[in-house]
């Protein structure tokens, strides 16, 4: 009698806490259907009509795909901002990469005078909001005469203050400083270290710096949108948030269209690369924390 | 070694370094503050020293005290779900029970990848009135009997503003919770189970204390970033809801330099700017230190 009562109790409790996992699964369910609407709102709406966008909600994939292309076409050229965003991306990634990673050696395996308080200070501007500098930055350009050239969105990675401070983190604790010492003993030339010893020793590091390098640059848009002015040479995020105030009336369809060309790389380099994007989160969160 | 020689390879390793930070991020730091105190006019292309009347002129405009109570409602109603949500999250995700948590988190973190551009222009379609996809959602589920002017509804157009960052920042907030949770000790828990803590009082007299410090740097950064938000503001609604509701302080800065060219009167702005966010963040950091003694 009292085991079956016992077993009773337990089918009880059991249902209940299969119940109340149940629940939870759902909330977390629904967050990542909240994530995902959007998405579904700008690829749904991106095949259909106008006139169907803005008078119903409908799940069901339109036949105007091509038609709201052409029109966005007609009004930007959307791939010449993909492919300038692009090249700027890969170029302005290897630069922040080599220089970075070659001020990180220089602050991890180093002995130098002013090594600390030039460290520190870097941490310091690093906290400064960015908007500080935004207009003395624009007057330095535009009396450079550079306005309207690639440079000012180019040379500025070279200090990447984030990446310095991630690459002396891992050099720290991922390269022993015996190897550079038997590479110096064997007369290996100090660049010379640096380029077969230091950076292939990084690789893991180089990688997860630079898909968050990528996706910054791809994403940039304060510096491009004040720099650049000539059509031809704009970037992509300019060109499309130039869609919508160029012209009065809202062409939904064609501007869903121009979204969805911009998420779309970002899409493949996550499904590749979210492991090291999150590792490399959880890094930083771990550091701090 | 020759330590000497050596040295001087340091020195010619971050050279290239230094140099581009002291070109494009110092120096325009400085000469922002130059510039903050003279009047630029546009077409002669000459500066004249005003002294301190861009600043006066900055404090006595209601346009700009505006524009601050603007970023601080989109701020409060972006950080208050986006905490509430994610803490929520982390503590289920934290349960050993569940599945595929990898997945989960990966869907969590997509929408911080995308430009804050695009999501402004994503938020603005999907909150279009009449006919964007909330309003046809829910007139067609019947939960509206009329579609909702977000736009042109000041707290509404704001409040689509807070949703978006909430949107695309909660699962940034998720890992630094989830790394503060994994500090706490198992033997923590055990001992209170032991006693006979059940769940809800083992999260909120053991976890919730013990993430004070990760919850701080959250806030921080939080208000370092977030009352910097410009982008989204920028796009939503194409920047024409109704008298200027989701125009934020950088926004603001930005206009009055770059739509208006008066230089002076924007780094101004944005040492002001700079002024706040460190009085709010100094004022978080002695809330918390005068409330960690008690």
């Amino acid at each position: 009698m009292t085991d079956r009562q016992s077993l009773r109790m337990n089918t009880a409790a059991r249902t209940k806490r299969t119940l109340s996992h149940m629940l939870l699964y759902l909330v977390l369910i629904c967050v990542a259907a909240t994530c995902f609407f959007p998405f579904l709102a700008m690829l749904i709406g991106s095949t259909q009509d106008n006139l169907t966008i803005t008078t119903k909600f409908s799940l069901i994939p339109g036949t105007k795909f091509s038609a709201n292309y052409e029109r966005m076409m007609q009004n930007k050229d959307i791939w010449r901002g993909f492919f300038n965003s692009l090249w700027l991306a890969v170029l302005n990634t290897c630069i922040c990469l080599y220089f970075s990673a070659l001020t990180g050696y220089a602050f991890s395996k180093f002995n130098f005078r002013g090594r600390g308080p030039l460290f520190a200070f870097i941490l310091v501007v690093m906290m400064l909001p960015g908007q500080l500098g935004v207009i003395g930055f624009y007057r330095e350009i535009s009396n450079l005469r550079l306005l309207n050239t690639y440079w000012p969105l180019i040379l500025p990675t070279v200090s990447n203050c984030f990446a310095v401070f991630f690459f002396k983190q891992y050099l720290d604790g991922g390269l022993p400083n015996e190897m550079i010492e038997a590479a110096l003993i064997d007369g290996c030339g100090e660049i010379m270290i640096y380029h077969r010893i230091v950076l292939p020793c990084m690789g893991a590091a180089l990688v997860t710096q630079g898909v968050m390098s990528f996706i910054g640059s791809w994403n940039s848009y304060l510096n491009p949108l004040l720099v650049l002015n000539e059509q031809k040479k704009l970037t992509l995020p300019v060109l499309l948030a130039s869609i919508k105030s160029g012209n009065g009336a809202s062409d939904y369809g064609a501007q869903y269209v121009g979204i969805l060309i911009s998420v779309f790389p970002l899409v493949i380099l996550f499904s590749f690369a979210n492991k090291v994007i999150m590792e490399k989160i959880s890094i930083g969160a771990a550091v701090k924390g | 070694m020759n330590i000497r020689r050596r040295q001087k390879w340091a020195y010619l390793f971050i050279l290239p370094f230094f140099a581009s930070f002291f070109t494009f991020g110092i120096y325009p730091i400085f000469y922002s503050l130059a510039i903050s105190f003279n009047d630029y006019a546009p077409l002669s292309q000459i500066s004249t020293w005003v002294g301190f009347s861009n600043y006066s002129r900055l404090i006595s405009s209601d346009f700009f005290w505006e524009s601050v109570l603007n970023t601080i409602e989109i701020w409060i109603m972006s950080i208050v779900p986006q905490l509430t949500i994610a803490l929520i999250l982390s503590l289920i995700l934290n349960e050993r029970w569940v599945k595929g948590k990898n997945a989960l988190r990966s869907i969590y973190y997509f929408p911080n990848l995308i430009t804050p551009i695009t999501i402004g222009m994503l938020f603005t379609l999907i909150f279009g009135h009449p006919g964007g996809a909330i309003n046809n959602l829910f007139t067609g589920l019947g939960l509206m009997s009329e579609p909702v002017n977000f736009q042109d509804t000041p707290w509404l157009a704001k409040a689509v503003g807070g949703i978006a960052i909430c949107w695309q920042n909660f699962d940034y907030n998720i890992i630094f919770i989830t790394a503060g949770l994994h500090s706490v000790s198992e033997d923590v828990y055990e001992a209170a189970e032991v006693d006979g803590a059940n769940a809800f009082q083992r999260t909120t007299k053991i976890t919730l204390p013990l993430l004070r410090p990760i919850m701080l740097y959250i806030m921080i950064t939080s208000i370092i970033g977030g009352l910097q938000i410009f982008d989204i503001p920028k796009m939503l609604f194409g920047g024409n809801s109704l008298g200027y509701s989701t125009r934020t302080m950088v926004l603001y800065m930005y206009q009055a330099a770059f739509d208006n060219w008066q230089f002076g009167y924007g780094a101004a702005t944005a040492y002001t700017i700079a002024m706040i966010i460190g009085a709010f963040s100094l004022v978080t950091i002695v809330y918390n230190a005068t409330k960690g003694k008690k």
